[in-house]
C-alpha cells in the first residue's frame, strides 16, 4: 500500500456571476494515492458539508474522461499535470505529499463563472448550432454503404470528432481562443464526402458565431493542443483557416426564389 | 389499472408497416400548434427532440447537464448493432430480432424486439448520413466486429467512442434545429414533477440548476428520455449524475413501472480499489473479441503475478464453461462466472474480487499495432486509472451495475399508463426483456428516438384539438408547483449532520449485497427491512448547506437519493416475487445443478408493471402476458 498524503489546496470561490471571487485554503488529509482527483475532492467536500459549509462546486459526470463536463485549472493548467488526461481521470498518484494545489475555473470573457469552478460554456453549443452539423433530416439518407469513405479520411474524422468539448483549450490560451474547438469540428465533417455541400458556408457562420461570443483570435502559441486531453492536433486550425479564405473569396449567397403555382 | 400492449395484429414481419399506416396523420400545418417537451437529450431524447422538431412540431428539451452533447450515452464505447449482413456472414432482421429476444431470455415483447431489429438499418444510414466517422476497411466501406451473445459480426464502431460519436450526431442535428428556432433548448433544468391533468400528461416542472427558479412548462404530449437506474447501486458505470428522479416522480403520479428488477451488471469494469470509490469504469464488451478471460486454477497462485502463472495452471472459464461463445458469452452469464471463480477463493489483485483479460494471445497473433488500433483509447484509460500497462500485464476485470432493462412500462406506441407521457431509450422497459446484449441499447436509444416516436406520437397528437392545451395559471399546474416547492423546503428542514453521499453509499451497499449478481428470499427481504431503515435515518439526519436559490449541488443529489431510496425498495420487492430466474435476475432457489439460471415459464412468462397507491401503501403488481408466437420458449443455450 503506498503512502497517503496529505495536501494544501487554494480554491477559487465565488457565489455568482456577479459576485467577486477569492481563494480560500483547505486542507486535504490522508488522501489515498488511488483516489482520482475528483474523489478527493468528494471526500473534502462531504467534511464540509458535515460541518455545514458550502462545499466546492465543480461540474462533473461521467469521470471517465469523456463527457468533457469536468474542466479545472490545476496549478495553471487545465485538467492539471498530466498531458491527455481529463480532471477525472487524474489520479492522485500525480501528486507529491505535502504539496499545495491551486484550483480554479476556466478564465475566458465567454466562459462566465457561475460558481466556485463552474462556468458556462454554452457559447460553444451556440457555435455549433450556427452551423456544426450535416443537413439530413431524419429518414433521408441513402445505404450507408452507398458512399465509399477512404480510410485515411476516415480516421482524420475521427481524429477531429474525438474532440469533448471540454473548452481547455480556450482555458489554455492566452487569447481564450477557441478555435481548437471550432476546428476540430469543420475538420470532421469536412473530412468526410456527407459535409461537403455545406463546407464552406459551414466554416463562415461558425467563425462568425465565434467572433460574437467575443472569443479571441489564434496568434499560433500553441497551448491549447498540449491542454487538450484527446489530443486535438493544431493543423485542424491551418486547415480551417484555408477553408475560412477560401469561403471568403468565393462566397455568394444562395438566390432563393419564391415557387410558382 | 389495465395494460394495453396496443400489439398490432397480423404476422410479425408486418406489424409495424401496418401500425405506421394505421397511424393518424398530423396535417402539416397543424403540426406547429403542438408542442412536445422531450426530458433527457441523450441519443433517445436528442434524437427524438430532433426528429420532431424536423416535422415541424415545436420542441423544448430538457437537460440536468451544461449542454445536450453530455448525456451519458456519450459514454457508451463498443458499438451499435445493425442487421445490414455487409459481410455476408449470415446476418439478417430475423437473426438479430431472435438473438435479442433469446438474449433478453424470453422476457421482452416480440412485436417491439422485430421492430427495432426492422429499424437497425435505418440507424445505421442515418449515422452515416451525418457524419458519424464509423471505423472502415480500405476499400473505404463500414467495418464490423462481434460482441456478446451473437455469432455474426452486425457491430458498427467508431474507435472506443461508438456512444460518443452517434450522441454528437444527435445532438449536432439538435443544435441544427435549436439554430433554426424549432427546438428551444434548456439545459441545466432538472425534471422534478409531471403534471397531470384529468390522468392526461400536460407539462413537467423543473429547477433552474443556477437561479433554483422553480417553473412549470405546459405542453400537448411529454416525452421522458432519462435514462436507467443503475445508480441505485451507488457505485456503477453510469455517470455520477444520472438518476432515476424523472421516472421515479412519474411513477409516483400514475406510469407503472416494469420489471424493475431486471438490472444488468456488466462483467468487464476496472474493479474497486478503496471506500473512496465514487464510480467504476467500464471496459468495453468489444475487448472480449480478442481477450482472452481466465483466473488461476489453484487459489494458492492468486497472489502470484500473471506471467508467473504457467498456461496449464490458468481456468479460462468461459471457454472451458461455454465453448461455442467462450469469451463472447452474454453478459449476465461472464458476470455469474466471474463472481462464482471469486466466491471459490480464486479472484485476483489486492481485494481478491477480479479475474483477468488477457491480450497477449491476440498480440502475438495480430500484432500490438493492430490491438492499439482497435482498443487503443481503452487501453489508455485503463492504464490512466490502474497505473498497469494492459500491453504487458492482463487486465484485471470485475462485474459492476451498468444499465437497467427495467423502466417505466409503456406500450407499443410507447406511451406510458398515463395518456400524453411517453417513455424512450432506457427510461422504459420495453425490448432488452431479462438481459441486454452489447451494442443494444445504441440502437434501442436511436430506434425509439429517430424512428419510433416521430410517427407514433402524431397518433396520440391527431386526437387532440390543436392549440387546446393548459395554460400555466391553471391551478393544477400551481398545485403541482406547490408540491416539488414543498418538498425541496422538507430537505431543507432536516437540518441533520449527514451528507446525501452518504445515505446513497450506504443504499448500494444493501442493494449490492442482497439484490446485485445474486439473489435469495432471505437477503431480499432483510433488504426489505434495511432500506426503509436507511430512508427514516435520511429524513432525521440529512444535512443541506446554502439555499435553493443557487447553484446547490447537494440540493440536487439529496432530491435524487431520496428518490433512489425508494425505489430501490421496489426493485427488491420485484426480485422477490419473480420467483425464476432468468437473464440477469439470478434467484439463487432456481438454478440447473450447473448452475444455470432456471425459468419458470409455467408462472413467471409475463411483465410485472407496478402500480403506485399512495405513501406507506403497498404497491400492486400487474402483469402482461408474453406471447411467443414467431419464435419458440427455448432454454437458452451458449454451449
Amino acid at each position: 500500500m503506498s503512502k497517503h498524503l496529505n495536501l494544501t489546496l487554494h480554491v477559487w470561490r465565488q457565489k455568482n456571476t456577479n459576485c467577486d471571487g477569492k481563494f480560500v485554503e483547505y486542507p486535504a488529509e490522508n488522501v489515498s494515492p488511488d483516489m482520482s482527483f475528483l474523489e478527493m475532492l468528494d471526500v473534502v467536500n462531504e467534511g464540509l458539508i458535515r460541518k455545514g459549509e458550502d462545499p466546492i462546486t465543480f461540474d462533473h459526470d461521467c469521470r471517465e474522461g469523456i463527457c468533457g463536463t469536468c474542466s479545472m485549472v490545476i496549478n495553471g493548467r487545465p485538467h492539471g499535470p498530466k498531458e491527455r488526461t481529463t480532471t477525472c481521470q487524474l489520479h492522485m498518484r500525480s501528486f507529491q505529499d505535502g504539496e499545495s494545489i491551486t484550483l480554479e475555473p476556466w478564465r475566458a470573457e465567454a466562459f462566465p463563472v457561475l460558481r466556485d469552478l463552474m462556468v458556462d460554456r454554452t457559447a460553444f453549443d451556440r457555435i455549433i448550432a450556427a452551423g456544426g452539423f450535416i443537413s439530413v433530416p431524419t429518414g433521408s439518407p441513402q445505404d450507408a454503404n452507398a458512399l465509399p469513405i477512404p480510410k485515411v479520411n476516415a480516421e482524420l474524422a475521427m481524429d477531429a470528432a474525438a474532440c469533448i468539448g471540454c473548452g481547455a483549450c480556450v482555458a489554455a490560451c492566452p487569447n481564450a481562443s477557441a478555435m481548437l474547438f471550432v476546428s476540430a469540428k469543420i475538420n470532421h465533417l469536412g473530412q468526410l464526402p456527407q459535409g461537403q455541400p455545406e463546407r464552406y458556408s459551414r466554416v463562415r457562420d461558425m467563425i462568425a458565431q465565434m467572433d460574437a461570443e467575443e472569443f479571441g483570435t489564434c496568434t499560433n502559441h500553441g497551448e491549447c493542443e498540449i491542454a487538450c486531453p484527446k489530443g486535438i492536433k493544431m493543423e485542424n486550425i491551418a486547415r480551417m483557416n484555408r477553408d475560412f479564405l477560401k469561403a471568403s473569396i468565393t462566397y455568394r449567397p444562395a438566390v432563393v426564389g419564391g415557387g410558382a403555382g | 389499472m389495465e395494460l394495453k400492449s396496443q400489439i398490432p395484429d397480423g404476422p410479425i414481419e408486418k406489424k409495424w408497416d401496418k401500425h405506421k399506416f394505421d397511424l393518424k396523420l398530423v396535417n402539416p400545418a397543424n403540426k406547429r400548434k403542438y408542442k412536445v417537451i422531450v426530458v433527457g437529450s441523450g441519443l433517445a431524447g436528442g434524437a427524438a427532440a430532433a426528429s420532431l422538431a424536423e416535422l415541424g412540431y415545436e420542441v423544448e428539451c430538457y437537460c440536468y447537464q451544461d449542454s445536450p452533447r453530455r448525456a451519458h450515452s456519450i459514454a457508451a464505447q463498443g458499438g451499435i448493432n445493425g442487421a445490414k449482413n455487409y459481410h455476408g456472414d449470415g446476418d439478417s432482421v430475423r437473426r438479430l430480432f431472435y438473438d435479442t429476444v433469446k438474449g433478453g431470455d424470453f422476457r421482452a415483447r416480440e412485436a417491439n424486439v422485430h421492430r427495432l431489429a426492422e429499424v437497425s438499418n435505418n440507424i445505421i444510414d442515418q449515422c452515416v448520413g451525418q457524419g458519424v466517422p464509423f471505423a472502415r476497411e480500405y476499400g473505404g466501406l463500414l467495418d464490423n466486429r462481434s460482441f456478446g451473445g451473437a455469432q455474426v459480426s452486425r457491430t458498427f464502431y467508431a474507435r472506443g467512442q461508438t456512444g460518443q460519436q452517434l450522441l454528437l450526431g444527435a445532438y449536432q442535428a439538435l443544435e441544427r434545429q435549436i439554430g433554426l428556432g424549432a427546438v428551444k433548448m434548456f439545459s441545466r433544468h432538472e425534471m422534478l414533477e409531471v403534471i397531470v391533468v384529468d390522468g392526461v400528461a400536460k407539462g413537467i416542472v423543473t429547477r433552474n440548476m443556477v437561479t433554483g427558479k422553480i417553473e412549470s412548462h405546459v405542453a400537448d404530449a411529454v416525452c421522458l428520455a432519462t435514462g436507467g437506474y443503475g445508480n441505485v447501486f451507488y457505485l456503477s458505470t453510469n455517470a455520477k449524475g444520472c438518476n432515476g428522479t424523472a421516472i421515479w416522480r412519474a411513477y409516483k403520479k400514475g406510469a407503472a413501472f416494469a420489471n424493475p428488477c431486471f438490472t444488468q451488471i456488466h462483467p468487464t469494469c476496472i474493479p474497486v480499489t478503496g471506500d473512496h470509490q465514487s464510480k467504476l469504469t467500464l471496459m468495453s464488451e468489444s475487448l472480449r473479441n480478442d481477450g482472452r478471460i481466465w483466473v488461476p486454477k489453484r487459489k494458492e497462485d492468486c497472489g502470484k503475478p500473471a506471467s508467473q502463472i504457467p498456461e496449464d495452471d490458468r481456468d479460462y472459464y468461459l471457454e472451458r464453461k461455454y465453448p461455442s461463445f467462450g469469451n463472447l458469452a452474454p453478459r449476465d452469464i461472464s458476470s455469474r462466472a466471474a463472481k462464482q471463480a471469486c466466491d471459490e477463493g480464486r479472484g485476483i489483485g489486492a481485494t481478491g474480487r477480479g479475474v483477468y483479460l488477457d491480450f497477449d494471445d491476440s498480440i502475438k497473433r495480430l500484432g500490438q499495432p493492430k490491438i492499439e488500433e482497435r482498443y487503443g483509447n481503452l487501453f489508455e484509460m485503463y492504464e490512466r486509472i490502474t497505473d498497469e500497462n494492459p500491453y504487458k500485464t492482463p487486465m484485471r476485470i470485475y462485474p459492476a451495475s451498468h444499465y437497467t432493462m427495467g423502466g417505466l412500462w409503456v406500450d407499443y406506441n410507447l406511451q406510458s399508463t398515463i395518456p400524453g407521457l411517453f417513455v424512450l431509450g432506457e427510461a422504459n422497459f420495453s425490448d432488452h426483456g431479462a438481459n441486454r446484449l452489447g451494442a443494444s441499447a445504441l440502437m434501442q436509444g436511436l430506434a425509439d428516438g429517430y424512428f419510433v416516436i416521430p410517427y407514433t406520437i402524431g397518433g396520440y397528437l391527431a386526437g387532440i384539438k390543436p392549440g387546446s392545451r393548459i395554460k400555466l395559471d391553471d391551478p393544477a399546474v400551481k398545485a403541482t408547483e406547490q408540491t416539488v416547492t414543498d418538498q425541496i423546503g422538507r430537505l431543507f428542514a432536516i437540518k441533520g449532520k449527514q451528507t446525501p453521499d452518504h445515505f446513497h453509499r450506504e443504499l448500494g451497499k444493501v442493494m449490492w449485497e442482497y439484490s446485485g449478481m445474486g439473489r435469495n428470499e432471505a437477503g431480499l427481504k432483510k433488504a426489505l427491512e434495511l432500506i426503509p431503515q436507511i430512508r427514516e435515518e435520511f429524513w432525521n439526519n440529512l444535512c443541506i448547506p446554502g439555499t435553493g436559490e443557487e447553484v446547490n449541488q447537494s440540493l440536487e443529489m439529496a432530491g435524487r437519493v431520496a428518490d433512489f431510496l425508494e425505489l430501490g425498495e421496489l426493485l427488491c420487492l420485484d426480485a422477490l416475487n419473480r420467483r425464476e430466474s432468468c437473464g440477469a435476475h439470478f434467484r439463487e432457489e432456481w438454478q440447473t445443478g450447473e448452475g444455470e439460471a432456471m425459468r419458470d415459464d409455467e408462472s413467471f412468462c409475463h411483465v410485472a408493471a407496478w402500480e403506485y397507491q399512495g405513501e406507506g401503501n403497498a404497491p400492486v403488481r400487474h402483469t402482461e402476458q408474453l406471447a411467443f408466437e414467431s419464435l419458440h420458449l427455448a432454454t437458452r443455450n451458449y454451449k
